[in-house]
Protein backbone atom coordinates (compact mmCIF):
# COMPACT_ATOMS: atom_id res chain seq x y z
CA UNK A 1 0.00 0.00 0.00
CA UNK A 2 3.01 2.04 1.24
CA UNK A 3 4.54 1.96 -2.75
CA UNK A 4 0.82 3.90 -3.81
CA UNK A 5 1.77 6.56 -1.54
CA UNK A 6 5.35 6.72 -2.16
CA UNK A 7 7.17 6.62 -5.68
CA UNK A 8 10.40 7.89 -4.60
CA UNK A 9 12.20 5.06 -2.81
CA UNK A 10 13.65 7.04 -0.13
CA UNK A 11 10.56 8.56 1.06
CA UNK A 12 9.25 4.92 0.98
CA UNK A 13 11.83 3.47 3.17
CA UNK A 14 11.19 6.39 5.39
CA UNK A 15 7.55 5.67 5.48
CA UNK A 16 8.18 2.07 5.90
CA UNK A 17 11.20 2.61 9.28
CA UNK A 18 8.40 5.09 10.45
CA UNK A 19 5.32 2.69 10.77
CA UNK A 20 7.88 0.19 12.25
CA UNK A 21 8.61 3.00 14.55
CA UNK A 22 4.99 3.42 15.45
CA UNK A 23 4.70 -0.13 16.10
CA UNK A 24 7.32 0.01 18.55
CA UNK A 25 6.32 2.76 19.95
CA UNK A 26 3.15 1.10 20.62
CA UNK A 27 4.74 -1.29 22.51
CA UNK A 28 6.15 1.43 25.37
CA UNK A 29 2.71 2.88 25.84
CA UNK A 30 1.64 -1.08 26.67
CA UNK A 31 5.02 -1.03 28.77
CA UNK A 32 4.21 2.12 30.74
CA UNK A 33 0.38 1.05 31.41
CA UNK A 34 1.82 -2.06 32.60
CA UNK A 35 4.22 0.03 35.46
CA UNK A 36 6.98 -2.19 33.33
CA UNK A 37 9.64 0.26 33.99
CA UNK A 38 11.72 -0.64 30.68
CA UNK A 39 10.11 2.66 28.31
CA UNK A 40 13.35 4.45 28.73
CA UNK A 41 15.65 1.36 27.75
CA UNK A 42 13.15 0.75 24.65
CA UNK A 43 12.85 4.12 22.97
CA UNK A 44 16.73 4.60 23.30
CA UNK A 45 17.07 1.26 21.92
CA UNK A 46 14.86 1.44 19.00
CA UNK A 47 16.52 5.09 18.48
CA UNK A 48 20.11 3.49 18.75
CA UNK A 49 19.63 1.17 16.22
CA UNK A 50 17.57 3.29 13.94
CA UNK A 51 20.78 5.89 13.78
CA UNK A 52 23.52 2.89 13.86
CA UNK A 53 22.13 0.34 11.21
CA UNK A 54 21.91 3.71 9.03
CA UNK A 55 25.46 4.75 9.64
CA UNK A 56 26.89 1.53 9.23
CA UNK A 57 24.52 1.38 5.70
CA UNK A 58 25.92 4.20 4.20
CA UNK A 59 29.89 3.06 4.46
CA UNK A 60 28.91 -0.77 4.50
CA UNK A 61 30.11 -0.74 1.08
CA UNK A 62 32.93 1.25 1.30
CA UNK A 63 34.13 -1.41 4.40
CA UNK A 64 33.07 -4.54 2.47
CA UNK A 65 35.83 -3.79 -0.34
CA UNK A 66 38.55 -2.60 1.76
CA UNK A 67 41.37 -5.19 2.78
CA UNK A 68 40.57 -7.94 4.95
CA UNK A 69 42.59 -7.10 7.93
CA UNK A 70 40.47 -3.99 8.40
CA UNK A 71 37.75 -6.56 8.96
CA UNK A 72 39.48 -7.81 12.15
CA UNK A 73 40.00 -5.02 13.74
CA UNK A 74 36.30 -3.92 12.89
CA UNK A 75 35.49 -6.92 14.46
CA UNK A 76 37.41 -6.62 17.70
CA UNK A 77 35.42 -2.95 17.73
CA UNK A 78 32.40 -5.10 17.95
CA UNK A 79 33.60 -7.69 20.32
CA UNK A 80 34.38 -4.37 22.67
CA UNK A 81 31.37 -3.03 22.07
CA UNK A 82 29.30 -6.26 22.99
CA UNK A 83 31.36 -7.20 26.02
CA UNK A 84 30.06 -3.50 27.08
CA UNK A 85 26.31 -4.15 25.83
CA UNK A 86 26.25 -7.71 27.49
CA UNK A 87 27.50 -6.13 30.72
CA UNK A 88 25.09 -2.79 30.80
CA UNK A 89 22.00 -4.67 32.71
CA UNK A 90 24.59 -6.27 35.90
CA UNK A 91 26.85 -3.88 36.55
CA UNK A 92 25.65 -4.20 39.72
CA UNK A 93 28.00 -7.39 39.69
CA UNK A 94 31.90 -6.57 40.19
CA UNK A 95 34.05 -6.91 37.08
CA UNK A 96 31.21 -7.46 35.01
CA UNK A 97 32.50 -5.91 31.81
CA UNK A 98 36.04 -7.67 32.24
CA UNK A 99 33.66 -11.30 32.18
CA UNK A 100 32.06 -10.32 29.18
CA UNK A 101 34.69 -8.99 27.16
CA UNK A 102 36.82 -12.10 28.21
CA UNK A 103 33.34 -14.27 27.56
CA UNK A 104 32.70 -12.86 24.27
CA UNK A 105 36.61 -12.80 22.93
CA UNK A 106 37.18 -16.53 23.91
CA UNK A 107 33.49 -17.45 22.84
CA UNK A 108 32.86 -16.04 19.85
CA UNK A 109 36.37 -15.06 19.05
CA UNK A 110 37.51 -18.18 18.97
CA UNK A 111 34.73 -19.62 16.71
CA UNK A 112 35.39 -17.20 14.43
CA UNK A 113 39.38 -18.35 14.53
CA UNK A 114 38.98 -21.68 14.09
CA UNK A 115 36.20 -21.30 11.53
CA UNK A 116 38.38 -19.13 9.29
CA UNK A 117 41.56 -20.95 9.61
CA UNK A 118 39.39 -23.78 8.68
CA UNK A 119 37.74 -21.76 5.46
CA UNK A 120 34.41 -22.32 6.72
CA UNK A 121 34.18 -18.56 6.71
CA UNK A 122 36.06 -17.10 3.69
CA UNK A 123 39.17 -14.41 4.37
CA UNK A 124 37.19 -11.84 2.55
CA UNK A 125 35.82 -8.89 4.25
CA UNK A 126 32.62 -9.55 2.73
CA UNK A 127 32.12 -12.87 4.71
CA UNK A 128 34.17 -12.75 7.68
CA UNK A 129 32.73 -9.58 8.82
CA UNK A 130 28.56 -10.15 8.43
CA UNK A 131 29.08 -13.60 9.96
CA UNK A 132 31.54 -12.66 12.03
CA UNK A 133 29.03 -9.51 13.67
CA UNK A 134 26.47 -12.18 13.92
CA UNK A 135 28.83 -14.55 15.94
CA UNK A 136 29.65 -11.49 18.31
CA UNK A 137 26.06 -10.94 18.55
CA UNK A 138 24.75 -14.27 19.51
CA UNK A 139 27.99 -14.43 22.22
CA UNK A 140 26.43 -10.78 23.62
CA UNK A 141 22.71 -11.70 23.39
CA UNK A 142 23.79 -15.01 25.22
CA UNK A 143 26.01 -13.60 27.78
CA UNK A 144 23.35 -11.03 28.51
CA UNK A 145 20.54 -13.89 29.31
CA UNK A 146 23.28 -15.47 31.54
CA UNK A 147 24.26 -12.93 34.06
CA UNK A 148 20.89 -11.20 33.99
CA UNK A 149 19.64 -15.05 34.84
CA UNK A 150 22.38 -15.15 37.60
CA UNK A 151 22.64 -12.15 39.14
CA UNK A 152 18.33 -12.98 39.63
CA UNK A 153 19.36 -16.11 41.13
CA UNK A 154 21.85 -14.70 43.45
CA UNK A 155 19.51 -12.05 44.27
CA UNK A 156 16.71 -14.57 45.27
CA UNK A 157 18.83 -17.13 47.07
CA UNK A 158 21.03 -15.42 49.62
CA UNK A 159 19.76 -17.35 52.22
CA UNK A 160 20.70 -20.64 50.67
CA UNK A 161 23.98 -19.30 49.62
CA UNK A 162 25.11 -17.94 52.96
CA UNK A 163 23.62 -21.00 54.71
CA UNK A 164 25.90 -23.43 52.17
CA UNK A 165 28.69 -21.60 53.32
CA UNK A 166 27.63 -21.54 56.69
CA UNK A 167 28.34 -25.40 56.85
CA UNK A 168 31.72 -25.36 54.91
CA UNK A 169 31.05 -25.03 51.31
CA UNK A 170 33.14 -23.75 49.03
CA UNK A 171 31.66 -21.03 46.52
CA UNK A 172 32.26 -22.74 43.85
CA UNK A 173 29.68 -25.59 45.67
CA UNK A 174 26.83 -23.24 46.66
CA UNK A 175 26.25 -21.25 43.13
CA UNK A 176 26.27 -24.42 41.63
CA UNK A 177 22.74 -24.74 40.96
CA UNK A 178 22.69 -21.02 39.95
CA UNK A 179 25.33 -21.63 37.63
CA UNK A 180 23.30 -24.29 35.74
CA UNK A 181 19.95 -23.09 35.39
CA UNK A 182 21.70 -19.33 34.13
CA UNK A 183 23.49 -21.60 31.28
CA UNK A 184 20.16 -23.23 30.64
CA UNK A 185 18.53 -19.85 30.30
CA UNK A 186 20.63 -18.39 28.31
CA UNK A 187 20.75 -21.23 25.49
CA UNK A 188 16.83 -21.54 25.26
CA UNK A 189 16.93 -18.71 22.33
CA UNK A 190 19.80 -20.80 20.86
CA UNK A 191 18.28 -23.99 20.99
CA UNK A 192 14.53 -23.09 19.79
CA UNK A 193 16.15 -21.22 17.13
CA UNK A 194 17.80 -24.68 15.85
CA UNK A 195 14.54 -26.68 16.75
CA UNK A 196 12.73 -24.14 14.55
CA UNK A 197 15.05 -23.54 11.93
CA UNK A 198 13.83 -23.87 8.29
CA UNK A 199 9.65 -24.59 9.77
CA UNK A 200 9.40 -21.13 11.81
CA UNK A 201 11.42 -19.33 10.64
CA UNK A 202 13.89 -19.35 7.38
CA UNK A 203 17.15 -17.15 8.36
CA UNK A 204 18.45 -14.24 6.13
CA UNK A 205 21.66 -15.90 5.05
CA UNK A 206 19.90 -18.86 3.59
CA UNK A 207 17.29 -16.46 1.43
CA UNK A 208 20.23 -14.51 0.28
CA UNK A 209 21.98 -17.38 -1.17
CA UNK A 210 18.77 -18.69 -3.15
CA UNK A 211 18.26 -15.03 -4.19
CA UNK A 212 21.46 -14.98 -5.75
CA UNK A 213 21.08 -18.37 -7.72
CA UNK A 214 22.94 -20.81 -5.03
CA UNK A 215 21.85 -24.08 -4.91
CA UNK A 216 19.09 -24.94 -2.31
CA UNK A 217 20.91 -27.75 -0.79
CA UNK A 218 24.40 -25.57 -0.72
CA UNK A 219 22.31 -22.68 1.13
CA UNK A 220 20.70 -24.81 3.92
CA UNK A 221 24.15 -26.89 4.62
CA UNK A 222 25.28 -23.42 4.88
CA UNK A 223 22.73 -21.59 7.13
CA UNK A 224 23.01 -25.17 9.13
CA UNK A 225 26.93 -24.22 9.44
CA UNK A 226 26.27 -20.42 10.78
CA UNK A 227 23.53 -22.14 13.06
CA UNK A 228 26.04 -24.88 14.31
CA UNK A 229 28.64 -21.97 14.67
CA UNK A 230 26.20 -19.19 16.78
CA UNK A 231 25.51 -21.87 19.23
CA UNK A 232 29.07 -23.27 20.16
CA UNK A 233 29.80 -18.91 20.02
CA UNK A 234 26.50 -18.40 22.21
CA UNK A 235 27.78 -21.69 24.29
CA UNK A 236 31.02 -20.53 25.14
CA UNK A 237 30.64 -16.98 25.82
CA UNK A 238 27.74 -17.80 28.00
CA UNK A 239 29.54 -20.31 29.80
CA UNK A 240 32.56 -18.54 30.57
CA UNK A 241 30.98 -15.10 31.53
CA UNK A 242 29.19 -17.18 34.30
CA UNK A 243 31.95 -19.23 35.53
CA UNK A 244 33.96 -15.80 35.39
CA UNK A 245 31.43 -14.03 37.43
CA UNK A 246 30.76 -16.27 40.02
CA UNK A 247 34.48 -15.55 41.07
CA UNK A 248 33.95 -12.01 41.06
CA UNK A 249 30.86 -12.21 43.10
CA UNK A 250 32.18 -13.54 46.01
CA UNK A 251 35.43 -12.11 48.03
CA UNK A 252 38.79 -13.87 48.40
CA UNK A 253 37.65 -15.45 51.94
CA UNK A 254 34.23 -16.85 50.52
CA UNK A 255 31.91 -14.04 51.42
CA UNK A 256 29.24 -13.01 49.35
CA UNK A 257 29.30 -9.72 47.91
CA UNK A 258 26.98 -8.97 45.36
CA UNK A 259 23.70 -8.92 47.35
CA UNK A 260 20.27 -7.76 47.06
CA UNK A 261 19.46 -3.70 47.14
CA UNK A 262 18.00 -2.80 50.22
CA UNK A 263 19.70 -6.10 52.14
CA UNK B 1 49.98 -20.20 96.88
CA UNK B 2 51.90 -21.83 93.58
CA UNK B 3 50.20 -25.56 93.84
CA UNK B 4 46.73 -23.39 93.92
CA UNK B 5 47.42 -21.19 90.80
CA UNK B 6 48.26 -24.60 89.38
CA UNK B 7 45.02 -26.58 90.39
CA UNK B 8 43.00 -23.66 88.90
CA UNK B 9 44.58 -23.26 85.81
CA UNK B 10 43.56 -27.21 85.40
CA UNK B 11 40.48 -26.80 86.33
CA UNK B 12 39.55 -23.42 84.27
CA UNK B 13 38.46 -24.47 80.44
CA UNK B 14 40.77 -23.29 77.82
CA UNK B 15 39.73 -19.63 76.03
CA UNK B 16 38.32 -20.90 73.09
CA UNK B 17 37.48 -17.90 71.37
CA UNK B 18 38.98 -14.17 71.80
CA UNK B 19 37.39 -11.02 70.15
CA UNK B 20 39.36 -8.23 70.38
CA UNK B 21 38.83 -4.86 69.09
CA UNK B 22 36.70 -6.25 66.22
CA UNK B 23 34.80 -3.17 64.53
CA UNK B 24 32.71 -3.27 61.72
CA UNK B 25 30.72 -0.38 59.96
CA UNK B 26 28.47 0.03 56.77
CA UNK B 27 28.39 2.94 54.76
CA UNK B 28 30.46 4.10 57.73
CA UNK B 29 28.23 3.96 60.71
CA UNK B 30 29.61 1.35 62.77
CA UNK B 31 27.43 -1.75 63.45
CA UNK B 32 30.18 -3.63 65.69
CA UNK B 33 32.01 -0.79 67.14
CA UNK B 34 35.32 -2.13 69.01
CA UNK B 35 33.59 -5.38 70.55
CA UNK B 36 36.16 -7.80 72.63
CA UNK B 37 34.97 -10.89 74.72
CA UNK B 38 36.82 -13.89 75.72
CA UNK B 39 34.44 -17.03 75.70
CA UNK B 40 36.06 -20.43 77.46
CA UNK B 41 35.03 -23.86 76.37
CA UNK B 42 31.74 -25.22 77.02
CA UNK B 43 30.41 -21.98 78.19
CA UNK B 44 26.44 -21.12 76.50
CA UNK B 45 26.51 -17.11 76.40
CA UNK B 46 23.22 -15.46 75.17
CA UNK B 47 23.74 -12.26 73.22
CA UNK B 48 20.73 -9.95 74.13
CA UNK B 49 20.39 -6.38 73.05
CA UNK B 50 17.67 -4.17 71.15
CA UNK B 51 17.47 -4.37 67.68
CA UNK B 52 20.11 -3.18 65.10
CA UNK B 53 22.37 -3.84 68.28
CA UNK B 54 24.89 -5.77 65.87
CA UNK B 55 23.85 -9.32 67.19
CA UNK B 56 23.49 -11.19 63.89
CA UNK B 57 26.11 -9.07 62.29
CA UNK B 58 28.31 -10.07 65.35
CA UNK B 59 27.90 -13.69 64.79
CA UNK B 60 28.57 -13.16 60.95
CA UNK B 61 31.95 -11.56 62.11
CA UNK B 62 32.60 -14.86 63.89
CA UNK B 63 31.45 -17.01 61.07
CA UNK B 64 33.49 -14.78 58.77
CA UNK B 65 30.72 -14.36 56.50
CA UNK B 66 31.63 -10.64 57.02
CA UNK B 67 34.64 -9.21 57.35
CA UNK B 68 35.71 -6.66 59.29
CA UNK B 69 37.13 -3.15 59.17
CA UNK B 70 39.71 -3.79 62.25
CA UNK B 71 40.16 -6.08 65.23
CA UNK B 72 41.10 -9.38 65.43
CA UNK B 73 39.01 -12.98 66.31
CA UNK B 74 41.22 -15.60 67.98
CA UNK B 75 39.97 -19.22 67.84
CA UNK B 76 41.98 -21.61 69.49
CA UNK B 77 44.37 -19.27 69.81
CA UNK B 78 44.68 -18.55 66.25
CA UNK B 79 43.55 -15.95 63.95
CA UNK B 80 40.70 -16.85 62.07
CA UNK B 81 41.91 -14.55 59.26
CA UNK B 82 44.52 -16.73 58.12
CA UNK B 83 42.52 -19.70 58.58
CA UNK B 84 40.64 -21.10 55.89
CA UNK B 85 37.78 -19.49 55.36
CA UNK B 86 35.93 -23.54 55.13
CA UNK B 87 37.35 -25.11 57.83
CA UNK B 88 36.93 -22.16 60.30
CA UNK B 89 32.97 -22.30 58.94
CA UNK B 90 32.50 -26.07 59.51
CA UNK B 91 34.31 -25.78 63.43
CA UNK B 92 32.27 -22.77 64.11
CA UNK B 93 28.71 -23.35 63.07
CA UNK B 94 25.92 -20.74 61.97
CA UNK B 95 22.55 -21.57 62.45
CA UNK B 96 20.75 -18.23 61.12
CA UNK B 97 17.37 -16.88 61.39
CA UNK B 98 15.43 -18.71 58.57
CA UNK B 99 16.35 -22.39 57.78
CA UNK B 100 17.34 -21.93 54.41
CA UNK B 101 16.79 -26.03 53.51
CA UNK B 102 18.80 -26.87 50.12
CA UNK B 103 15.82 -28.54 48.04
CA UNK B 104 15.76 -32.08 48.48
CA UNK B 105 15.77 -34.44 51.31
CA UNK B 106 16.58 -34.52 55.17
CA UNK B 107 18.98 -36.75 54.39
CA UNK B 108 20.88 -34.82 51.71
CA UNK B 109 20.89 -31.43 54.21
CA UNK B 110 22.42 -33.10 56.92
CA UNK B 111 24.90 -34.78 54.52
CA UNK B 112 25.67 -31.88 53.28
CA UNK B 113 28.29 -30.38 55.50
CA UNK B 114 30.34 -33.57 56.12
CA UNK B 115 30.43 -34.18 52.01
CA UNK B 116 32.10 -30.83 51.85
CA UNK B 117 35.47 -32.13 53.82
CA UNK B 118 35.05 -35.59 51.41
CA UNK B 119 33.05 -37.38 54.47
CA UNK B 120 30.23 -39.50 53.32
CA UNK B 121 27.90 -39.93 56.43
CA UNK B 122 25.77 -43.54 57.36
CA UNK B 123 22.62 -43.79 57.39
CA UNK B 124 23.29 -44.28 61.03
CA UNK B 125 24.42 -41.42 61.32
CA UNK B 126 22.01 -39.47 59.91
CA UNK B 127 19.46 -41.31 61.68
CA UNK B 128 21.50 -40.58 65.12
CA UNK B 129 21.37 -36.95 64.04
CA UNK B 130 17.77 -37.34 63.09
CA UNK B 131 16.84 -39.25 66.62
CA UNK B 132 19.03 -35.77 68.71
CA UNK B 133 16.52 -33.52 67.11
CA UNK B 134 13.33 -35.54 67.82
CA UNK B 135 12.92 -36.51 64.15
CA UNK B 136 13.07 -39.88 63.78
CA UNK B 137 12.59 -41.64 60.93
CA UNK B 138 12.35 -38.46 58.55
CA UNK B 139 15.70 -39.12 56.75
CA UNK B 140 13.74 -39.52 53.24
CA UNK B 141 11.26 -36.89 53.59
CA UNK B 142 11.03 -34.32 51.01
CA UNK B 143 11.99 -30.60 52.95
CA UNK B 144 9.01 -29.10 51.35
CA UNK B 145 6.84 -31.39 52.85
CA UNK B 146 8.64 -29.85 56.51
CA UNK B 147 6.36 -27.50 59.16
CA UNK B 148 8.91 -24.34 60.22
CA UNK B 149 9.68 -26.04 63.54
CA UNK B 150 10.68 -28.92 61.95
CA UNK B 151 13.03 -27.43 59.05
CA UNK B 152 14.53 -25.38 61.59
CA UNK B 153 15.25 -28.72 63.44
CA UNK B 154 17.03 -30.27 60.34
CA UNK B 155 18.80 -26.95 59.77
CA UNK B 156 20.26 -27.35 63.48
CA UNK B 157 20.51 -30.81 63.03
CA UNK B 158 22.93 -30.61 59.40
CA UNK B 159 25.23 -27.92 61.40
CA UNK B 160 25.62 -30.55 63.99
CA UNK B 161 26.71 -32.94 61.57
CA UNK B 162 30.00 -30.77 61.17
CA UNK B 163 31.42 -32.00 64.04
CA UNK B 164 31.16 -28.22 65.54
CA UNK B 165 33.08 -26.96 68.30
CA UNK B 166 31.73 -24.13 68.52
CA UNK B 167 27.69 -23.72 67.84
CA UNK B 168 26.03 -19.66 66.91
CA UNK B 169 22.54 -19.77 67.13
CA UNK B 170 21.12 -16.30 64.79
CA UNK B 171 17.59 -16.65 66.97
CA UNK B 172 16.67 -19.70 65.37
CA UNK B 173 13.52 -19.59 66.72
CA UNK B 174 12.22 -16.09 65.80
CA UNK B 175 9.91 -17.47 62.98
CA UNK B 176 8.26 -20.08 64.94
CA UNK B 177 5.22 -20.28 67.00
CA UNK B 178 5.35 -20.48 70.74
CA UNK B 179 5.08 -24.12 71.17
CA UNK B 180 7.82 -25.12 68.14
CA UNK B 181 9.78 -22.50 69.89
CA UNK B 182 9.98 -23.84 73.25
CA UNK B 183 10.38 -27.42 71.94
CA UNK B 184 13.53 -25.97 69.54
CA UNK B 185 14.56 -24.47 72.96
CA UNK B 186 14.45 -27.80 74.97
CA UNK B 187 16.56 -29.42 71.99
CA UNK B 188 19.14 -26.71 72.04
CA UNK B 189 19.56 -26.92 75.65
CA UNK B 190 19.57 -31.08 75.81
CA UNK B 191 21.98 -31.09 73.01
CA UNK B 192 24.50 -28.32 74.08
CA UNK B 193 24.92 -29.79 77.59
CA UNK B 194 24.41 -33.29 76.11
CA UNK B 195 27.80 -32.62 73.68
CA UNK B 196 28.99 -30.13 75.98
CA UNK B 197 29.93 -27.52 72.79
CA UNK B 198 30.44 -24.00 73.30
CA UNK B 199 27.13 -22.06 72.31
CA UNK B 200 26.32 -18.37 71.99
CA UNK B 201 22.51 -17.58 70.83
CA UNK B 202 21.33 -14.37 69.75
CA UNK B 203 17.41 -14.08 71.89
CA UNK B 204 15.40 -11.40 72.54
CA UNK B 205 13.77 -13.41 75.31
CA UNK B 206 15.27 -12.69 78.38
CA UNK B 207 13.58 -15.53 80.21
CA UNK B 208 14.86 -17.43 77.68
CA UNK B 209 18.16 -16.70 77.75
CA UNK B 210 18.13 -17.27 81.63
CA UNK B 211 17.17 -20.71 81.34
CA UNK B 212 19.63 -21.74 78.97
CA UNK B 213 22.93 -19.98 79.41
CA UNK B 214 25.53 -19.89 81.97
CA UNK B 215 26.69 -16.28 80.34
CA UNK B 216 25.58 -13.09 78.85
CA UNK B 217 26.25 -9.84 76.96
CA UNK B 218 24.38 -7.14 76.35
CA UNK B 219 25.29 -4.92 72.40
CA UNK B 220 23.77 -1.91 72.10
CA UNK B 221 24.09 0.18 68.67
CA UNK B 222 27.63 -2.22 68.24
CA UNK B 223 29.01 -1.87 71.45
CA UNK B 224 29.39 -3.97 74.31
CA UNK B 225 27.60 -2.94 76.99
CA UNK B 226 28.11 -5.49 79.50
CA UNK B 227 28.77 -8.93 79.95
CA UNK B 228 29.39 -12.09 82.42
CA UNK B 229 27.41 -14.56 84.63
CA UNK B 230 23.95 -15.00 82.89
CA UNK B 231 22.23 -14.06 86.45
CA UNK B 232 24.85 -10.86 87.42
CA UNK B 233 23.95 -8.97 83.49
CA UNK B 234 20.29 -9.94 82.99
CA UNK B 235 19.12 -9.18 86.60
CA UNK B 236 21.30 -5.71 86.47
Amino acid sequence: MLNLWFQDELYLRIAQASIAGVFALLVVILVHWQSIRLEKEIVIAVLRSLVQITLVGSVLIYVLTAPTWLGVLVLAGMILSAAFTAARRTREIPGSMRATFFAIFLGSGSVIGVMTFLGVIQWEISSLLPVGSMIISGGMNSCALALDRFKGEIDSHVGHIEAGLCLGASSREVVKPYVRKSFQASLIPRINSMRALGIVWIPGIMSGMLLAGSDPIYAALYQFVVMAMLFVASSLSSLISILLVRKYVFSEAEQLILRPEGD
Amino acid sequence: MRQMDGMQSVKSPPVILRVENLTRQIDGSKIIDNLSISIKKGEVWVVVGPSGAGKSSFFRLLNRLDEPQAGKIWFHGQDTAILPPQELRSRIGLVLQEANLFPGTVKGNIAFGPQQKGVTLSQEIVEQLLDQVGLTGFADRDVRNLSGGEAQRVSLARTLANSLEILLLDEPTSALDDEAKQEIEELVTSIIRKQQITCLMVTHDIQQAIRIATHAMILDKGKLVNSGMVGEVLDA
